[in-house]
């Protein structure tokens, strides 16, 4: 008995041990953005809110206007991202400075949404872009608790609701048009193009004029690269823009789960174990005791 | 020879159960209220707070709740611990209830829920990375083995039966169910050791979303403590109850030897919180968190005094200690899942989040059908652990250490 109970022990911590060293073997390997990855740059310091971006987006996307009374009167003022609205004009303020702030999909380049969809019905396509497949997505919402920057939008009063975000006017593209917002704004506040070019486009612009920025190119490196970038006259705290390190949202997880279950060895060890133990003690299954 | 379960017999309309069956009919009102109107009309989530109580609890501390039957079979096949055997069907039974009604409270949370099915059946279009993808297919796939592993009781049940065709059929299925049992002991020991740790990992996602004190990357381990702390609290809450609703003899002996173990587990835990909190240099938050360091020293100490209960049990095993203790135990897993997943989770914005009516309902509504059917079932098949019928040659091992005379 002592013999048998030892052997399982042994068998078990060889398979926890196992798991434990293959952790930092397996870190995984980042998702790295592509140059011609489309993405979208938004200087804060151009922006007039004016939001045209928000009115052609709706268009171009065939959404409906989110419209609120207010004093008695209607608007279409969506507040904040939501099941209809895929990107947003908001304002920030620091106490000394304020202006206004885009919210759309920061298109990660290794995206948290991606990486628990369940069936994939989140997913990188072409050109980097974050795609939602409607007929692989159950609506279990884990998205919304993965993503960093609150971006995936639920239908909460569909009966058939579905997942609401950017995806970059991807369905415009084969008239050879790009992102809709970029193409209207008056102020070049947003542009669209390849993440390398952009970003080119931002350090020049970082260059060109340094003190009126503040806190470099958000999404150079944040939360392992996006391809939408930032630029800010007041850091990017007051923007809404959360502090990400360099990694990935998805590395810690994935580097977790697959050190414990890389190959699957670790689940087909413990099964034998545990099912060897239970024909051994197949007794004490019987209410005897050794 | 063992201590035979047999069937408690009596009636089915208690007045418990009449109230049960009340809680039952509001819930079924409130969820028919989400399937016609939706789940923004009947519930409180929001895009801030999309997994509410139906996850949180129904889900999350549901099947922590529901984690006896793995704990046990832990305790008797894999260290040998055959006396502990007249608990493990009845807790086989509060799991496999426990996870059924975790997989009801799902199609209630899932937006598409009538795409629900296409899951386990589309290995094509599974994402290797998903975390909710294996706790979802592990979840399952437990429900079936719990329902195989429980097969012996079903078949007893049906060999004592009046319909002589079922009797014949069980009796000769009866050896084929034992023959099989160490497969699924072992698939019942791994699947939940899998999904139980990954529910941890599910948290670990939502990043700087979930408070410092919270977030790590040891909630996968902490998940899997806390079920069996949550699974040790149930087997005495359901011995004990079961003693007293049915009249059973409390088998007091063996849960005191018990609580050593349950006692250990606790103290690893708090351990390892307390030592990691120290490696990533996060206990100076265990006094500034403000509101959430109470919930966090609410867990601690709550746990603490489950630990002292159970180690202090001593040879006999007073009921009411061992009772003080499945509660504190059960309650102190079940506020570290729920701080997880909803009180220590923070999306930012403003947002705000506390379940509506309906939501309540629905999950209470949960509770009473689960309650109903282990009554129903306990009565009529052999769950629990009986007396032993007069002029038994051999006095049946648990009997001899449980009974009280």
């Amino acid at each position: 008995m002592t013999l048998t109970r030892r052997g399982a022990l042994q068998a078990l911590g060889a398979a926890a041990a196992g798991a434990a060293l293959a952790t930092p073997a397996e870190a995984r390997t980042p998702h790295r953005s592509a140059p011609d990855d489309l993405g979208l740059l938004y200087d804060a310091t151009r922006c007039i809110g004016c939001r045209a971006c928000v009115t052609s987006c709706r268009e171009a996307n065939g959404e409906p206007r989110d419209v609120t009374m207010m004093a008695g009167a209607p608007y279409d003022a969506p507040v904040d991202l939501n099941g209809h609205t895929l990107t947003v004009i908001k304002q920030w303020s620091d106490g000394t400075r304020d202006g206004f702030v885009k919210a759309q999909c920061m298109h990660c380049a290794d995206p948290a949404c991606a990486s628990v969809c369940m069936m994939g019905a989140l997913h990188k396509g072409p050109r980097g872009v974050v795609e939602y497949s409607v007929d692989r997505c159950v609506g279990c919402r884990n998205c919304q608790i993965a993503c960093p920057f609150n971006v995936p939008k639920f239908q909460w009063t569909s009966a058939a609701p579905q997942i609401a975000k950017c995806e970059l006017c991807r369905h415009r593209w084969a008239a050879g048009k790009g992102p809709a917002c970029a193409e209207v704004c008056p102020r070049q506040a947003v542009i669209a193009g390849p993440r390398s070019e952009l970003l080119a486009e931002a350090h020049r612009r970082l260059a060109a004029t340094p003190q009126a920025y503040q806190g470099g190119v958000y999404g150079e490196t944040e939360g392992g690269g996006t391809a939408c970038l930032y630029l800010s006259p007041a850091g990017f705290g007051p923007l809404g823009l959360p502090p990400l390190g360099r990694e990935p949202a998805p590395a810690l997880v994935e580097s977790v789960q697959h050190g414990i279950y890389q190959g699957f060895v670790a689940p087909v060890v413990l099964f034998g174990a545990f099912a060897v133990m239970a024909w051994k003690n197949r007794a004490a299954g019987q209410g005897e005791e050794p | 020879m063992t201590a035979r379960a047999t069937p408690v017999q009596g009636k089915l309309l208690t007045p418990g159960v009449k109230l049960l069956l009340v809680l039952w009919a509001l819930g079924t009102a409130a969820g028919l209220y989400r399937f016609t109107q939706g789940l923004g009309a009947a519930t409180a989530m929001n895009d801030g707070y999309p997994w509410g109580i139906w996850i949180a609890v129904d889900v999350v501390i549901g099947t922590g709740l529901a984690s006896g039957g793995y704990v046990l079979a832990f305790l008797v096949f894999i260290l040998n611990r055959g006396r502990y055997h007249p608990l493990v069907r009845p807790a086989l039974l509060t799991s496999l209830l426990g996870y059924a009604v975790a997989g009801v409270g799902v199609a209630f949370d899932l937006g598409r829920y009538w795409t629900m099915w296409r899951i386990p059946v589309s290995p094509g279009l599974w994402n290797h990375t998903s975390v909710l993808l294996e706790v979802a297919l592990c979840m399952m796939a437990y429900v079936l083995v719990l329902f195989l592993e429980l097969s012996p009781a079903w078949l007893e049940g049906l060999a004592a039966g009046r319909d002589p065709a079922r009797a014949r059929l069980a009796a000769r299925w009866l050896p084929r169910a034992q023959k099989a049992l160490p497969i699924l002991v072992g698939a019942g020991l791994l699947l939940p050791t899998m999904h139980q740790s990954s529910l941890g990992a599910l948290m670990m996602m939502a990043g700087l979303k979930l408070h410092p004190l919270w977030h790590t990357g040891f909630l996968p381990l902490y998940f899997l403590l806390t079920a069996f702390i949550m699974g040790f609290g149930v087997i005495y809450f359901e011995s004990i109850f079961s003693s007293l609703a049915f009249g059973r003899p409390l088998e007091h002996r063996l849960l005191a030897r018990l609580g050593r173990w349950v006692g250990v587990v606790i103290l690893v835990f708090l351990v390892a919180r307390f030592a990691v909190l120290g490696l990533e240099g996060k206990l100076g938050l265990t006094v500034s968190a403000g509101r959430l360091g109470f919930f966090f020293w609410a867990e601690v100490l709550i746990l603490l005094a489950a630990a002292a209960r159970f180690l202090g049990l001593g040879q006999e095993g007073r009921p009411d200690r061992a009772l003080q203790a499945a509660l504190l135990a059960m309650l102190g897993g079940t506020l570290y899942r729920l701080d997880v997943f909803l009180v220590a989770y923070d999306p930012g914005n403003g947002w705000i989040y506390f379940p509506s009516l309906a939501e309540i309902l629905v999950t209470l509504g949960l509770i009473a059908t689960e309650t109903v059917v282990y009554v129903l079932l306990v009565r009529r098949f052999p769950i629990l652990a009986g007396i032993s019928p007069a002029g038994q040659p051999t006095v049946p091992v648990g009997l001899r250490e449980g009974v009280t005379p």
